[in-house]
Order: C-alpha cells, then structure tokens, then sequence
C-alpha cells in the first residue's frame, strides 16, 4: 500500500466522519419540532416522491431552468458511478478498475463526458441567468449576501469538477496514444469531449502529462468529498433532503389548514362544561398556541426549512411580493432555517440544552409579512420540492392572534362581527334570508 | 328585483317531516353582501328550475369560520365549527351545496375532523353535473360566441383541484373561452383570500386586484367570470378602476348558467 492509498483513505474516512456529525446534528435540529403523524398512506408518499423528487415533475412548469436542471441532476446522479471507481481505484491502488469491460467501458466513460458536459453547460448557463441576466427571483434582497455566494460557489465547484475530468481524460488519452505505463491499455477508443482538449496537451512532456492526469483524479475526489461536506452548510441539500420531504408531503388537499386539537378540547369545554379533555400525551410541555420559535413548528416544517435550495419560484407567484409588500415565502423558509441552525448552536454551546437568547422566529419574520398573506397556495403549488410555506405562515398568525392579540385592528373587528352576528360583517343574524325576498 | 323566490328552510322542511336532498350553505356573502345576494338568487333560480329538492339553513346558518381560521383565530374558528356542525347533524344533512369556495373548502375538509362528515360540492360542479345529466338542457344562448375568461378562485383551485367544473359550464354556453396567462393552477389571487376581505393590505406599490383585473382586461373579455364572491367583489373594483364597466362584466358562474337558460 502506497503512500497515495493512505492519503486517500484518510481523506475518505475524515469526509465520511465530519459528514456523519453534521447529518446527526441535522437530525437532531429536525427533531426539535413537534411530531406530526405523516406515515399513512405509503403507496402514495412513495409514488409522490418518484414523481416529484426523483421525476421532477414540478420542474417543467419553467421548461428553461426545468432542462437544464436535468442535465445537472442527471449527471450528477450517473457520473457518481465513475466516483465509484475513483474510490475502489483510491482505496486499493488499482488504476481504473471497471476498464476490464473494454469496449462498454469506454462507451460508459464516454457517455458520462457527455453528461458531464451538459452540467457544465448547465451551470454555466445558471450562472448567467444568476449574474449577467440577473432574474429577478435572483437578484432580490432575500438572497443578500451568503445565500448569493452559496449559489455561486455550488455552481463553480461543479464546472471545476468537470473541468478536472475532462483534464483528465484528455492527459490519459494523450499518454495512451503515447503508449506510457498503464495508461496504455486504459481504455480502448476515444472519448467524445476529452480527444477534443487532447491536441492542447500534446506538447507536453509524458511526466506533467502523469502530472496534469493525477492532480485533476485528485482534485475530482477531494472535490467531492469537499462538496459533501459543504452541504450541511450550504441551500444544496435539497439534492438529499428532497427525497424525504416529497414523500412526507402534505397529501390532503392544499386549501385544508390543520385544526388544532389543543383548541378544540378548550372549544368543546366551553360549549358543554360536561366535557372533560383527555390528559395531555406530555403534561410538562408548555401549551402554545402558534409558533413563535421554530419548536412550536412540526418536524416537517423544519425539513422543509432544510431542503429549500432558495430558487424563489415561491415568492415569484406570491401575490403579495409581486404587488411589492414584504413577504417573501422564500424568505419565511430561510428565516426558518437559519433560527433552527441558531437555536442548534446554542444548545451545542449549553450542554444540550437551550439556553435563552431573547431571540424567535419573529427576531426575523416580521408581522407585517405575515399579514400580507393572501393564503392563496401559490408558493406551496410552485415548490418544486413541496415545500410548504403557508402553514408557517399560519402557525406564526395563530400566535399573533392567540397568544397575543395582535391582529390588525381591521381582522379583530371582523372577529367581533363573527362572535357577535354569525357574520365578519356588521350585519344582524336575523336578516340573514332577506337576500331571498329582496 | 322584488320578486319572492321560493325557498325553504331546514327547519320548515323537518316541521313537515321531510327531508330535502341537498342543503344549500349560502355563506356570509351570498347572504349579505349586495352584489353576491344577486349570486345566491341565480344558484336558487337554477335549483328551482331543475326542480332539486333544496333546503337553506336561513337564521341558522353562521359563518363558517374560514375567516378566523385564515386569520389565525383558530378558537373562533373551532366555536363557529362545532355550532355550525351541530346544527347540521341535527337536520342529519347529508350533502351540501355551498356558493363561496372558502366555505365549500372549510366544510369539505375542515369539519370532518370535528365531527361534521357531509359531502360537499362548489354550486360551479353542481350546475355541471345538472348540464350532464340533462337536467338543465342546453337552450339560449345569450353568451353564445362572446369572449369570457374565468379567474380560478384559490379555495376552488389550488386548494381543491377543482378547474375543469367551471370551464365545462362557460364551454357549454358556447363562449369563447380565453383563458389569462395565470390560470389554473397557475391562478393569480384576487388578493381577497387569507381575511385580507377584512382588512387594509399592507403597503406595496400596487393592489393584487389591480394587477389581477388588469391583466384579465389585457384579453378584452365581454365577461369575466368566477366562482366566488370575495373574487366578484375584487374583479369589480378592478374593472371600475379601469373605468371598463360598459365594456367587461364580472359575472359569477351561476349568473352565466341563469342568464343563459333565460332563468331570471
């Protein structure tokens, strides 16, 4: 075993290790939320998330952005089988070890060229519509700062990595043709992309030529393990987390809002004092209505939050962003996410437990986005991924209203009028059939 | 109008010991509101003509919560739920026919959970079913070759899937349909939904009906068509603000089918 395969190992069982941590953590944040009973129906959830997730069927509302995302899910999910082989190759010290399958070998490899060549057009093409097209849903403030950077370093890193296996195919085939070492029975044939870049390499010598083709093998692997790693961090975990959030989706009809049965014991107590509520399931549990900080909200509103990658379809039909109020469904998610990474934090630096920060959802959310909500389900039918922004908007409203009575002044007349006359408006409940004899 | 159209209640019809096949919930609007009163009379008229055995709850019909629910007074709602429902099951009301989609949304899958379990139907997939099975036959023509589109209400669309119940009513009329860049599930809100009805709408620089109404008025429909009285109400504002009356009416569904059939 060479130095190279100790390298490599380590580097494997580190990325491996630090992504493990932070899955847990992850985890362990998702768990804050409040359960939520999304187990029925399972022939649905998965038939849901083959559609959804796996056949991005809500993509093509947006043909444009839906193709060229197909070149980059699709490659990024095939050319994972050449990553295969990198770390068989890295772990054991073989050079290309599937190149036993001969001519189907090259024809792989040539096919995932090709695919890598469309990710690369893809994200080239992402990266002008974010920075020279400048699209709206892109350049707006909810993406100031990290967020925009992210989304360029995602984009980045993918050309580089492609960038690195097409190097690197090249320097292969040109050594091959040379007939140097083993890489002179690599693969038999040529491949499509890399014996183009070939003639650029041909006036190097056979040693940086070894040297161009082992830096880019390494730059790919630690590319990837970089960029595993980078997704806790990083909007991009949808690519993992959009499969449990499409199968956990809200499979009732979208304009059905949760009813709360901690109001109903108190509603049906009032109307029949012989009513007695059953026991709470856990006594010690503050009884909330609402959400005012992200453990008011459900474990699935909080993968939600996670597997957003900010694409701003949500706020581009919001009628309320488009009419130029506050609200930004996008915003509300990453508003979400970023409490639940705070409150992580904190209990991390407290022994696992939460320590007081003076801090909620509302530090950011502000009650003027949450009123401009028309609860129409425009962000919730365009999530690609069904994402559900609207019931956070909802839950955080019930706390506004329950907890605080803070409604605008125009919904707590209308309350009045629907506790008083049957009616939001100021009408009496015993006129209420004169419509018909008018 | 002055005429008295007929319609009877729950209560007259368990007085004399009958039952009527399906309850018409009328809702806030339909009851009260001027311009939607004119929605509840069509859907009557259509009912009438068909000869359905209908029946409405009159006084004892309450709003239905969905106000206070969207607002976040999820203990109104529930109070408004549990009354409303006790009501009903005490009439043992088996199916319901509503004229506003937030009602026909709330009823349909908001009361189960609470005990009220009662099949539910938007009067838009009424009047179609009657057009299929040939209970109001195909006469008239009064919208025949004239350009409509239909705004989706989201309580109706999005929030329920229903599309096509609407479109098949306009489609029957022979009228041209056009249908707005944003329909369907695309469907661009009124701005009404959420108990924004209720309240002022936080600053922007444009209203959401304005921008809804407008983009309807780029197609120069002789009728914009809905299936909801907050809708109706929103739609003609926007057509006011436009100063487009004389040319664009809003119209909702049922008033189409009425006038069509000569019914009013």
């Amino acid at each position: 075993m060479g130095t190279g395969n100790i390298l490599f190992l380590l580097l494997l069982f580190s990325a491996i290790t630090w992504f493990s941590r932070n899955a847990r953590q992850l985890k362990k944040n998702i768990g804050l939320g409040k359960d939520l009973d999304r187990s029925d129906r399972p022939a649905e959830r998965w038939m849901t998330m083959i559609r959804v997730a796996l056949g991005q069927s809500k993509m093509v509302s947006r043909p444009v952005p839906a193709l060229l995302h197909i070149f980059v899910y699709v490659g990024f999910v095939l050319i994972n089988i050449e990553v295969l082989e990198m770390l068989i190759d890295g772990a054991i010290g073989t050079h290309r070890i599937f190149s036993f399958m001969g001519g189907f070998y090259t024809f792989l490899l040539g096919f995932f060229e090709i695919l890598a060549f469309l990710v690369t057009f893809g994200c080239v093409v992402f990266l002008i519509r974010r920075n020279v097209l400048r699209l709206k849903r892109f350049i707006s403030k909810d993406l100031d700062g990290w967020p925009r950077s992210d989304a360029n370093i995602i984009l980045c890193s993918e050309i580089i990595l492609m960038t690195a296996l097409f190097l690197m195919n090249a320097s292969e085939q040109v050594l091959k043709d040379q007939g140097i070492g083993p890489y002179r029975t690599a693969f038999p044939g040529g491949l499509p992309v890399s014996s183009l870049l070939a003639p650029l390499l041909s006036s190097f010598s056979p040693d940086q030529l070894i040297l161009i083709e082992r830096s880019c093998w390494w730059l790919h692997i630690i590319g990837i393990f970089g960029f595993l790693n980078y997704l806790p961090y990083s909007k991009h975990l949808h690519i993992v987390l959009a499969f449990p959030t499409t199968w956990f989706s809200n499979l009732n009809p979208k304009g059905a809002f949760s009813n709360l049965a901690s109001v109903t014991n108190e509603v049906k107590a009032i109307l029949d004092p012989s009513f007695s509520p059953p026991a709470p399931a856990d006594p010690s549990a503050p009884l909330r209505f609402g959400a005012k900080d992200v453990n008011d909200l459900s474990w699935k509103q909080l993968l939600d939050a996670y597997s957003c990658t900010e694409c701003g379809r949500c706020t581009s039909s919001c009628p309320a962003n488009q009419t130029g109020k506050l609200l930004s469904p996008r915003k509300i998610m990453m508003d979400t996410r970023d409490r639940l990474e705070e409150v992580g934090r904190n209990r991390i630096e407290n022994k696992g437990t939460y320590k007081d920060d003076g801090k909620n959802l509302f530090s950011s959310i502000t009650a003027e986005e949450l009123w401009a909500c028309t609860s129409c389900n425009a962000c919730v039918q365009e999530c690609p991924v069904n994402i559900d922004p609207l019931s956070i908007i909802i839950d955080m409203r019930r706390f506004l209203v329950m907890e605080q009575s803070a409604a605008p002044q125009g919904l707590n007349l209308m309350f009045t009028n629907v506790e008083n006359n049957g009616a939001p408006w100021q009408f009496s409940p015993s006129d209420r059939l004169n419509w018909a004899s008018e | 109008m002055s005429e008295t159209i007929k319609v009877k209640t729950m209560a007259e019809y368990a007085s004399s010991g009958e039952n009527p096949d399906i309850l018409f919930w009328v809702g806030c609007a339909g009851s009260f509101d001027e311009r939607a009163k004119k929605i509840s009379r069509a859907i009557v008229k259509i009912l009438n003509h068909v000869g359905l055995k209908f029946a409405v709850l009159g006084t004892e019909e309450s709003c239905s919560g969905d106000p206070a629910k969207r607002a976040g007074n999820e203990f109104l709602f529930q109070m408004q739920a549990l009354n409303n429902i006790t009501v009903m099951n005490g009439y043992q009301v088996k199916k319901i026919v509503t004229g506003c989609p937030h009602c026909f949304n709330t009823l349909k899958n908001e009361y189960p959970s609470l005990g009220g379990n009662y099949e539910v139907i938007h009067h838009t997939q009424l009047i179609q079913q009657l057009i299929d099975s040939g209970k109001l036959s195909v006469t008239g023509g009064a919208f025949a070759g004239k350009k409509i589109t239909f705004h989706d209400p989201c309580y109706l669309g999005r929030g329920n899937d229903v599309y096509e119940a609407p479109r098949e009513v306009i489609k029957k009329l022979d009228a041209d349909l056009s249908e707005m860049k944003r329909s369907r599930a695309k469907g661009f809100c009124c701005g009404a939904g959420g108990a924004q009805m209720f309240k002022d709408a936080e600053k922007g620089n444009k209203e959401v009906n304005i921008e809804r109404t407008e983009e309807a008025l780029a197609l120069e429909p002789a009728v914009i068509a809905t299936g909801c009285p907050f809708c109706m109400t929103m739609m003609t504002d926007g057509v006011k603000h436009f100063n487009k009356e004389q040319q664009t009416k809003v119209l909702d569904v049922a008033e189409l089918a009425a006038q069509n059939f000569n019914l009013t």
